[in-house]
């Protein structure tokens, strides 16, 4: 499980530091090449889709005139290779050209419907480290008995429901017959536009602007959703915190804690959790990037108009921009997360500090 | 009850006489330790199960899932229909039966693809290394990086839609862990004196990956992908979901939610008991990949 | 442990919080309709051609001819008061209404009139076939289509054409009068405005275009000096729910006062609610199936002609599609003026068999059906398939989107298609157009706004009375033409055409006043009240 990085006890500390920087530089270039990478996959898969891009402009009942005016407009008439050059060439300036299917440039698209994906992946995320972790340390302590059983059973139907699923009976359940959360989409209606989206998360908008009714309103909003996505990131967490914690508990130092009396619960979240935080942080880490790709589902089911939806709204409409640059986008914030951790898990892995 | 007593004492005798001994009782051991875990003997139950009901099929069902009647539709779980029928009179129970070969093609086929590939990627990056080891982890990278879901779905909208091109975009986005696993494995038995041994008997690399490297790295591929097969149904029946993967009348569950989600709050059987199928399969598959982890990786279980 | 609880607590306090009810009914000043929206992607009516918009337009924009919720039979003036037809039909002058304002405040004038029509020539966007089809082109149309003074506009045709034909053409969303100065203002590079007016509105309609939300929200506002008075609400607001199931939910939870895409099965489960009310609209949307004549089976009249009496019809109708689709066969919708209302077809499998062996295919084939991916497509293909089945024919079904399937069908790369289709202005010329005529069908003439050539179907008499019936003066002849020509459709042709729709909507029942005719864009807002 640990990377094979900064393995060399005797060098000084200026070196250490030199072959820290070194790897980060490593990172770093690895980082673009993936991201080139990436664009020009997608690219390429862009432009291999049956799916008529000047269609999706014109419509269906279109002349042939009108068609072939649109086809020359979007360069569609220059090689792939050119056409992804020039795509490259206006990314780097961001911008990724004008979406058709709402008339904005992809761009602006993105910072409207980014933030509501971050803000349901956030919390998803946040539920399941705080409940999620409680339950793996709890499944390790009492290994093999009864709460270690249940722990592993829950997490592994979090792991298994089709969450699309899940998503319409909880809806059923708690917004049609209990009435306890508010239904699909972001707000009510009539709370729209009522707050400035400042940092396009609803809820800290609202807050800012001491709109409570609309803060209420969006939370009641989000709670389902989440909670729904939170299950798979309870379940991967829990699982991973379980292990960890083993691992640990089994070590000898626990037990010469044990022995010398420490109270157990200092043994446990003293000693042996603080050891495996940082392992749980590259694990963290790796659930919120695949909650902000893997909500999908989730927003069809819950109209979210989250970045998600976007893509799947463009993807049917043969938006390609809008494709393109919602992937890229979402891509880059996986590739990005992935390589915070991973740096972060270089520059404090305990077998340096120890 | 001799042989069985003859077969377990050869299975468990002290020292194996020959390899073949050593292999079936390595399996042998294996399995007893796997018998012990009942919370993987529970996924083992589902798995068998669902084999079973596959390949009996024809004899447990009483029409093929696909025949219309539409004086009959949406009727509630009754003696006749015990999971009710759908909203075009099909029999929702002969559906669900017939829907499991689909599951198993969907796993199988995807197994067949990803598993080759990954290996062959991961063993000759791991065991080759230098460029070589770049270039392909490279491409590994860019394939890992990708949102898998929005991948899959630009795929089949340039394979087009069908239970087949859904698969083959599964395939395509779910090697590349298979990859890193095999590099890894590869890595650790590169320097090891068998490999040293067999490169100075002047045996070939293809030779090496394929019957040295490659079989070490089995178990742990075999773990991963019992792990992976519930993500792997899970996306299926997500692709079906959003209407791309198995076109009607096929009876894919994930499909079969999709079609049926808009009769939830009248006729909630329509789309609840292909999404409980769902739910158990992939448990099944998530408790047997999390029992055979523990008994190929002690260390890691109970 | 404690700590443990401690946590435990604070996350249900918390979830408790979010949890509380939000049961306020919608503002009484705001009409809030659940709708799938997704087909939106421009505002400007010289470009709108989808359904959403085409409606949400035909409540932003006054057009020179229009259809009234009072009285959607009766064709009237819109902007313009009266009209004069004169030159043997080639010459119309509309006489513009006095005293009409903008949304700006800017008087309507003949100007602002002809300027609308002049633009959507030159934008030449898709729907300018509409009025292009009167030998309108960018150079000649300034000449063609003016305003000879503040209040009068000339419109001269060129091409043969029925001049109740034109002024119907007068009531389509391109005929909507555009506030020429505001638009003016905001163009950029000489595009006549058309970025600009893709998100915004300049109309002199019963509203204008707050916000546009892709995908979320459009939000229209009332004009109070709206030329029949204020409309009843302040607000309307179409929020996207594209799944049908949410939107019954919020129905009924009265988070919304109108759901308008529910399925026939989730209007039987509303019907028992009585805080909510079902009303029908029998829609011009008819659908139908279209084989392509270029394939080599299907290219034969007996095997359509067999697809025709392999349908079951009436099953289908009185089961998944009860309510919402009624049995129609002609390509005209019935109650509009000229349509065929016969409906000679049912299943008939022996008769089919026989019409199969005839052509040589009685051992049965197999093909593919292409149909979008929303209800009630793939039940009607379903049942289709099964219906095939009887006389051996093996068909598959793909599902599309609308995006995925149009250029396929276009390429004429389909076997069988099941799709709908809307009239584009109210005027059998318009289906007619686009079911029986086809004046080339070579595959490089590319007329792919004629559904005829899309299956690589031409018959020269078929051809001619379209034309004739087009160009006719007499109105009881022209009616006769186009019922003989539906009928002659009926048995030759690629079409096999099924139903006619009756749009369902649901809502709450103390709002009232929602109208919607026949044509896709005939939906008004400005009656609406709730009580």
């Amino acid at each position: 499980m640990a990377s094979a990085a900064g393995g060399q006890p005797t060098a000084g500390p200026g070196q250490a530091l030199r072959s820290k920087l070194a790897s980060i530089l490593g990172v770093l270039t690895s980082l673009l090449l993936t991201f080139i990478g990436l664009t020009a996959i997608t690219f390429v898969i862009g432009r291999m889709m049956p799916a008529d891009p000047v269609l999706a402009i014109v419509g269906d009942r279109a002349s042939q005139e009108v068609y072939d005016q649109v086809y020359l407009q979007l360069g569609l008439d220059k090689p792939v290779y050119i056409q992804y050059l020039r795509y490259l060439e206006q990314l780097l300036e961001g911008d990724l050209g004008t979406s058709i299917m709402t008339a904005q440039p992809v761009m602006d698209d993105i910072i409207r419907f980014f933030p509501a994906t971050l803000e349901l992946a956030t919390v998803a995320t946040l539920l399941g480290i705080f409940v999620g972790i409680p339950m793996g340390v709890l499944a390790a302590v009492h290994q093999g008995r009864w709460p270690d059983h249940i722990v592993r059973v829950i997490s592994l139907i979090g792991y298994s429901a089709p969450i699309f699923w899940l998503g319409m009976v909880a809806l059923l359940i708690f917004y049609a017959n209990l009435g306890w959360v508010a239904g699909p989409g972001r707000l009510d209606v009539f709370y729209d536009g009522i707050v400035e989206p400042t940092t396009g998360i609803l809820m800290i908008d609202a807050a800012m602007s001491g709109e409570w009714d609309i803060f209420h309103n969006a939370l009641s909003h989000l709670v389902l959703p989440a909670t729904i996505l939170g299950t798979f990131a309870l379940a991967y967490i829990a699982r991973m915190t379980r292990s960890f914690m083993l691992d640990q508990l089994n070590q000898e130092y626990i037990l010469t804690a044990r022995v010398k009396g420490m109270p157990e619960r200092k043994v446990i979240w003293g000693h042996a959790f603080r050891n495996v935080l940082v392992q749980l942080i590259t694990i963290i880490g790796l659930t919120y990037a695949s909650l902000l790709e893997g909500s999908v589902l989730t927003e069809t089911v819950f109209s979210w108009p989250g970045i998600g939806q976007y893509i799947t709204n463009s993807l049917f409409n043969n938006d390609m921009n809008a494709v393109l640059g919602g992937t890229i986008v979402v891509g880059a914030c996986f590739v990005g997360i992935n390589m915070l951790s991973d740096l972060l898990y270089r520059l404090v892995d305990p077998r340096i500090r120890k | 009850m001799t042989t069985e007593a003859t077969l377990r004492g050869w299975l468990l005798a002290e020292i194996p006489t020959s390899k073949w001994q050593a292999r079936c009782q390595r399996i042998f051991i294996g399995w007893l330790d796997f018998k012990r875990n009942p919370i993987a003997m529970i996924g083992f139950l589902i798995i068998l199960g669902l084999v079973v009901i596959a390949a009996l099929a024809p004899w447990i069902t009483t029409s093929d899932g696909l025949e219309l009647h539409l004086a009959d539709r949406l009727k509630p779980p009754s003696s006749e229909h015990w999971f009710g029928t759908d909203e075009l009179g099909r029999d929702i129970f002969d559906r669900i039966i017939w829907g499991s070969r689909i599951t198993l093609y969907i796993v199988a086929l995807v197994s067949i693809i990803v598993v080759p590939i990954g290996l062959l990627i991961g063993t000759v990056a791991g065991y080759m290394g230098g460029w070589v080891d770049t270039v392909l982890m490279r491409l590994t990278d860019i394939f890992l990086a990708f949102p898998r879901l929005i991948l899959a779905m630009a795929l089949v909208a340039v394979l087009g839609r069908g239970l087949e091109n859904a698969v083959l975009a599964i395939a395509l986005t779910t090697w590349s862990p298979f990859a890193r696993i095999a590099r890894a494995e590869a890595l650790t038995i590169r320097n090891s004196e068998f490999i040293l041994a067999a490169q100075m008997q002047g045996i070939s690399t293809v030779g090496i990956l394929a019957r040295h490297v490659t079989p070490l790295c089995m178990s742990s591929v075999t773990v991963r992908l019992t792990l992976d097969m519930a993500g792997i149904i899970l996306t299926a029946a997500g692709l079906g979901f959003l209407g791309l993967g198995a076109q009607p009348p096929t009876p894919e569950w994930g499909a079969m939610i999709s079609l049926g989600r808009q009769y939830l709050i009248d006729q909630w059987w329509v789309p609840t008991i292909p999404g409980i199928a769902i739910l158990v399969v992939s448990l099944g598959f998530n408790l047997l990949g999390d029992g055979l982890r523990d008994v190929f990786d002690p260390k890691s279980g109970n | 442990m404690t700590r443990l609880k401690k946590l435990l607590l604070s996350l249900t306090v918390l979830a408790a919080f979010g949890m509380g009810s939000s049961q306020a009914a919608t503002p009484d000043n705001t009409f809030v309709m659940a709708k799938d929206i997704a087909d939106i992607i421009t505002m400007d009516p010289a470009e709108v051609f989808e359904l959403t918009t085409g409606e949400i337009i035909a409540n932003i924009y006054d057009r020179i001819m229009m259809f009234e919720p009072e009285d959607l039979q009766t064709l009237v003036g819109g902007v313009a008061e009266s009209w004069e037809v004169s030159n043997k039909g080639s010459t119309i002058t509309f006489k513009i209404r006095p005293g009409l304002k903008f949304h700006s405040g800017n008087p309507v004038t003949a100007e602002d009139v002809a300027w609308s029509l002049q633009r959507v020539v030159k934008l030449k966007k898709t729907p300018s076939f509409i009025i292009t089809q009167f030998g309108w082109t960018a150079d000649n149309v300034d000449d063609l289509v003016k305003a000879t003074d503040n209040n009068h506009l000339q419109i001269t045709i060129t091409e043969e054409f029925s001049p109740g034909l034109v002024l119907n053409a007068m009531s389509a969303g391109i005929a909507s009068v555009v506030d020429k100065e505001l638009v003016m203002s905001h163009e950029k590079d000489g595009d006549l405005g058309y970025e600009w007016l893709k998100s915004n509105s300049a109309g002199s309609g019963a509203f204008s275009l707050k916000t546009w939300k892709a995908n979320e929200i459009v939000t229209l506002e009332a004009n109070a000096n709206y030329r029949h008075g204020a409309p009843g609400m302040k607000r309307v607001i179409l929020r996207h729910v594209s799944e049908p199931s949410s939107q019954r939910l919020l129905l009924e939870k009265a988070d919304i006062d109108m759901a308008r895409n529910l399925t026939p099965d989730q209007v039987k489960g509303v019907m028992g609610n009585s805080d909510i009310s079902i009303d029908g609209h029998p829609k011009g949307t008819i659908v139908y199936m279209a084989a392509n004549a270029g394939h080599p089976i299907l290219g034969k009249t007996e095997v359509v002609q067999a697809i025709r009496n392999l349908v079951d019809y009436e099953s289908m109708a009185n089961s998944f599609l009860a309510g919402q689709f009624v049995v129609h066969q002609a390509f005209w919708p019935g109650g509009l003026w000229g349509a065929l209302e016969e409906t000679p077809y049912q299943q008939d499998i022996a008769k089919a068999k026989s019409l199969l062996q005839s052509a040589g295919h009685g051992d049965g084939f197999e093909l593919t059906i292409h149909t979008l991916t929303n209800s009630p497509f793939p039940e009607i293909a379903q049942a289709v398939q099964a219906n095939l089945a009887q006389a051996g024919i093996k068909a598959n079904i793909v599902t599309l989107e609308g995006k995925t399937l149009w250029p396929k069908y276009r390429a004429r790369e389909h076997d069988i298609i099941l799709a709908r289709w809307s009239p584009d202005y109210v005027d059998p010329h318009s289906n007619a157009d686009a079911f029986a005529n086809n004046p080339d069908n070579r595959l490089e003439a590319k007329l792919t706004g004629h559904l005829t050539w899309r299956n690589a179907w031409a018959d020269e008499s078929s051809n001619m009375l379209a034309v004739k019936a087009r160009n006719e003066l007499d109105l009881n002849k022209r009616k006769e033409q186009y019922l003989e020509l539906q009928a002659m459709l009926q048995k030759t042709g690629p079409f096999v055409i099924m139903f006619q729709q009756n749009e369902q909507v649901a809502r709450r029942k103390n709002l009232q006043g929602f109208v919607s005719g026949s044509n896709f864009d005939l939906v008004f807002y400005r009656n609406v009240i709730k009580q």
